[in-house]
């Protein structure tokens, strides 16, 4: 029985055949035959409201995405980040696409949706009860279905879509959305806040710990269409939860764009510990195809003595732009930052976090590990900031490279801006190489080259995977086996 | 059991074996002397199947098999095993964890099953008993951060641990005080058996104090020149590599 996000399906058709001939295996590429209804490509302020009509969405819904929208009108896209982006056409991107039969309960949702995420391993349905894991899957832009919504109810935990929770619970929603990551705080981010679809919403109350984890299944299907989920997840006074979202896409010569926002609020004593999976199309060897992923992702230690904690393992996208950062206003917070990211083939990576230090004897901690292979490219972009109050404030940062052949890099952007005398702030930084006679001297033990590789890689993502949900763990060394295929000789 | 004949070997273009000759039987060890530049160590890896060694000439055969078409894991699986001049530092990958990879890949190319965590962790200790090594080595990532003696005696427990037919030692003695030097004899001396061959490749006759050879060969640019029993290796401890090579120049006048 497996409880996984984002696994390399094995019973998957025939697009295996064709993966395999350009070496390397993306088994989650098929497309799911669904009739959808999405809206024509293009964007303008009638789209905007579209969206926000189509969602049954409040009047104040519709009018702060409008503003979102004028104001993403007045911006450029980004170009500090060490990327190659290809320009990308707004207007050619559908912004709403949703299966044509909506469920209105999990028994109603479409059977071949349901073999999707069972091919995928997700385990919606009674899978799940068995996993003990709750599932929000969202397909392209809709959610379809959250189990074990009865069961957290009990608890007082709300999980639902962010439609529904637009709707059942505005005020809540309008209380938190956008206080961590305003409408304008970047292009894409501006973008998000104008037309996004859906996503989840996680609320848990004063002194409840959430007692299951909850996890997000992500999938776009629909060809030309963009995903944009909005996430947000608030955990009251002395509440804790953790949650994982894992993410797939099906095989496509087009770029398609995913331009996410998550918003973390953590209150006093409270903790929140998120897990991403990123296993989005990543694009042939070649570099054709592929998911633009650019998100901003971004927690609120609000709350004195609050802990936030991101750990992520990216291995898909052709392009990601993601920093999942904490804010750490509480005195006593602390923030977390654990990551591996992998590129092979033609893949970019540019991915860090931000660790703003304003109260006092706040603590942070960055693990990075980044992966290059083929041809490559991976940057780490790290800020640390001390404010000026925050009295005892500690960093430690710890950086490390793995490069797999000759025609890959590694970058390591450190930022450190200290405004306090009496912060300690540490970075380490390490870059080392697969060698030859590390794989000769693993094969004249037995072990083949390949499994060679994925247990030196194994070994250097060791303290990032400790800090997945065991499963998920499981599934992320299987995850970094299937995208470093090929990768040597 | 291991057969090479006439071997000839260019490394990087320039040939270092030029012409060996070499049988072992089961049951046997053999030393290999020499001194240094004299293809000793390529010989191991040429066994081992490490790349950039080019074949111009001869063969080996293993059991009866073309041992040079095999990929160095095939080679492991089949029973041959080199424990290294310099052994490689695998930082992140845990001792224990990377030996039962090791042992489990080999079984499973022998159509054996794999053991299973609880097995092989009373194997571990099995042999960690035997050879005196204290079980820290296990915790620790593969030889990272080893002293020399620590990474010699790792290679010696790898070789208790897998059980091969055929060991190849490579200057496995190069660093390592009297102690320690006793600890890898005693190792293989534990291991002699009647199915198992051992080529022992070392610059010094000390270590052959300890694992007393059958056979002893002195190899000198690229070819065996001389073979006798033990005594030779203490004849050219007294007289040097130079008695040999002036023994060559008696014998081609």
């Amino acid at each position: 029985m497996t409880s996984e996000l984002a696994r390399p399906a094995t019973q998957v058709p025939a697009t295996d055949v064709v993966a395999d001939a350009i070496g390397r295996r993306y088994s989650a590429g098929f497309v799911t035959d669904i009739e959808s209804e999405s809206l024509p490509p293009g964007l303008d302020e009638d789209v905007v409201r579209a969206i926000s009509a189509r969602k049954n969405e409040p009047e104040w819904m519709t009018q702060w995405r409008l503003a979102a929208y004028r104001h993403w009108l007045t911006m450029t896209p980004p170009h500090w980040a060490k990327l190659e982006i290809a320009p990308i056409d707004f207007q050619a991107i559908s912004y709403f696409s949703r299966p044509k039969n909506r469920p209105k309960s999990l028994d109603e949702v479409d059977p071949k949706l349901l073999e999707t995420y069972e091919k995928l391993g997700v385990p919606l349905h009674e899978r799940a009860r068995l996993a003990g894991v709750a599932v929000d899957a969202v397909f392209d832009s809709v959610s379809v279905g959250t189990t074990f919504r009865k069961e957290l109810a009990e608890a007082g935990v709300i999980f639902c879509s962010m439609s529904e929770a637009v709707r059942e619970h505005p005020d809540i929603v309008r209380k938190y959305l956008g206080t961590v990551v305003p409408t304008g705080d970047n292009y894409f981010a501006a973008l998000n806040s104008a037309v996004f679809s859906d996503g989840s919403f996680v609320f848990v109350p004063k002194g409840v710990r959430c007692p299951m984890e909850l996890s997000t299944y992500f999938r776009i299907n629909a060809r030309d269409t963009g995903q944009f989920e909005r996430t947000l997840l608030i955990a009251e006074e002395g509440a804790s939860v953790s949650y994982l979202e894992g993410c797939t896409a099906p095989m496509r010569d087009e770029n398609q764009l995913h331009a996410a926002v998550v918003e973390l609020v953590a209150l006093d004593d409270a903790s929140i510990k998120y897990s991403t999976v990123q296993n989005w199309y990543p694009g042939d060897e070649n570099g054709v195809g592929g998911i633009f992923n650019f998100v901003t992702k971004r927690g609120d230690c609000r709350g004195a003595r609050s802990k936030i904690s991101w750990t992520q393992v990216e291995t898909g996208s052709a392009i990601t732009w993601k920093y999942p950062s904490c804010v750490l206003r509480g005195d006593d917070s602390t923030g977390e930052f654990n990551s591996v990211a992998l590129t092979h083939h033609r893949q970019q990576a540019d991915t860090g976090t931000k660790m703003i230090h304003i109260g006092r004897n706040t603590k942070s901690k960055i693990i990075s590990k980044g992966i290059s292979a083929g041809r490559g490219q991976n940057t780490y972009r790290g800020l640390v900031k001390i404010e000026k109050g925050a009295d005892g404030a500690r960093n430690y940062t710890q950086c490390d490279s793995l490069l797999i052949g000759k025609k890959c890099g590694a970058h390591t952007f450190p930022y450190i801006e200290v405004k306090h005398p009496g912060a300690i702030v540490e970075h380490e930084a390490t870059t080392s190489k697969i060698s030859d006679d590390q794989l000769f001297y693993c094969r004249s033990r037995g072990i083949a080259e390949e499994d060679a590789v994925s247990m030196i890689v194994d070994g250097f993502c060791k303290q990032v995977f400790r800090e997945l949900p065991m499963e998920f763990a499981v599934e992320a060394k299987k995850l970094l086996e299937v995208s470093l295929e090929g990768a040597i000789g | 059991m291991l057969k090479i004949e006439n071997l000839h070997v260019r490394v990087a273009g320039k040939e270092i074996l030029k012409g060996l000759t070499l049988d072992v039987g089961a049951g046997e060890v053999h030393a290999i002397m020499g001194p240094n530049g004299a293809g000793k160590s390529t010989l191991g890896n040429v066994l081992a199947g490490r790349e950039g060694y080019e074949i111009t000439e001869g063969s080996v055969t293993y059991n009866g098999r073309n041992l040079l078409e095999l990929e160095p894991e095939q080679r492991a699986a089949e029973g041959v095993f080199l424990a290294f001049q310099y052994p490689v530092e695998i930082p992140g990958v845990n001792n224990t964890y990377f030996l039962k990879a090791a042992m489990n890949a080999q079984r499973k190319h022998r159509g054996e099953g794999e053991l299973d965590s609880m097995q092989f962790l009373k194997l571990v200790r099995e042999k960690l008993r035997v050879l005196h090594i204290s079980d820290d080595l296990m915790n620790r990532a593969v030889n990272a951060g080893f002293s020399g003696g620590e990474k010699k005696r790792n290679e010696i427990f790898q070789m208790a641990l897998l059980e091969p037919k055929l060991a190849i030692l490579d200057e496995t003695d190069s660093g390592l005080d009297i102690d320690a030097m006793k600890m890898v004899a005693d190792g293989v001396n534990a291991m002699r058996s009647p199915e198992r061959g051992f080529v022992v490749i070392t610059h010094y006759q000390r270590l052959l104090d300890y694992i007393v050879p059958d056979f002893v060969h002195v190899l000198v640019d690229g070819r065996i020149v001389e073979s006798g029993d033990k005594s030779l290796a203490l004849k050219l401890e007294e007289h040097g590599y130079a008695w040999i090579a002036e023994r060559r120049l008696a014998g081609a006048a």
